[in-house]
């Protein structure tokens, strides 16, 4: 694949990411500030994203698995994983901690359980597509091209 | 707004104190105030907040997030009016109803941005300050 055929794919499959509601406009801000001081401030901080979530998905797990649960404990978890997912544009993973927090207040088990394997789902989801974003911008670097702009026109 | 427009503070000399025991906001915000020009350092909590200041030191402005462990964002915004305190304190939290914000901005904020924070609610927190003005 040529260099003009790469960043034609890279900007298609970015938009794809918003158009599937992946990732929201705050994965542009991510963008915004990105420069040449810090040309890996995006895939730094999704890094930094996803060693959180892991730890946070663990504890999360370990805490539903208890025999009585601590919802003063589970809820904050939420809290912080729906924080995290808003600041780098995770749109799915955030709206499904909102889901999440929403039967956490109801202190209703089953329902939590669900909401877990939800918020999984959509994580391992956002989790690879990003990683291929980043697979598909080290390809595009390597080859000598520059990153193009996304353009959404939406 | 593009990225050539962003305007460079470095000249005002400005200071701040990112407060959040998140990393990844940490770092976001972090880079938000460096790519502004403006000098910052972050504390993981509202004690360690607490504490910069009793050692002496003093920023411009403090972004104060309000769910941390230890010391929450109300508690320590209050410490730090009790201790005299008069940097501009602005409140960064998920936490968006009426209550909660009443509560926060209660305590001492002078002003409140729904988080995830942006360039353009950064300016905006800091032209309500007079840290910046929109040519």
């Amino acid at each position: 694949m040529d260099l003009v055929q790469m960043q034609k794919s890279l900007q298609d499959y970015t938009k794809s990411l918003f158009l599937e509601g992946i990732l929201d406009s705050q994965f542009l801000q991510l963008q915004q500030l990105q420069d040449e001081s810090n040309p890996d401030f995006v895939s730094q901080v999704v890094t930094l994203f996803f060693q959180d979530s892991d730890r946070i998905l663990n504890d999360l797990s370990l805490s539903l698995g208890q025999q009585v649960v601590d919802f003063k404990k589970v809820d904050p978890h939420v809290h912080q994983l729906k924080g995290s997912s808003s600041s780098i544009g995770a749109q799915r993973v955030k709206n499904a901690c909102v889901v999440f927090r929403n039967f956490c207040e109801q202190q209703n088990v089953e329902a939590c359980h669900r909401c877990l394997q939800q918020v999984k789902q959509e994580y391992y989801l956002v989790r690879n597509r990003l990683e291929t974003l980043f697979k598909l911008e080290q390809q595009i670097v390597a080859s000598g091209g520059m990153i193009p702009a996304v353009e959404l026109g939406f | 707004m593009t990225r050539e427009e962003l305007p460079n503070l470095a000249e005002s000399k400005l200071t701040a104190l990112v407060v959040d025991d998140n990393f990844v906001n940490q770092s976001i915000h972090q880079k938000l105030l460096a790519r502004l020009g403006i000098t910052n350092e972050v504390v993981c909590n509202g004690k360690e907040a607490v504490d910069a200041h009793c050692s002496g030191r003093n920023y411009d402005l403090i972004l104060m997030d309000m769910d941390m462990p230890i010391m929450n964002g109300i508690q320590a915004t209050k410490r730090l009016r009790e201790m005299g305190i008069e940097s501009k304190i602005a409140g960064v939290t998920t936490r968006a109803n009426e209550g909660e914000k009443k509560e926060f901005m209660e305590a001492g904020l002078n002003d409140f941005q729904e988080k995830p924070l942006t360039i353009s609610k950064l300016l905006s927190i800091l032209h309500k300050f007079d840290f910046y003005v929109q040519t």
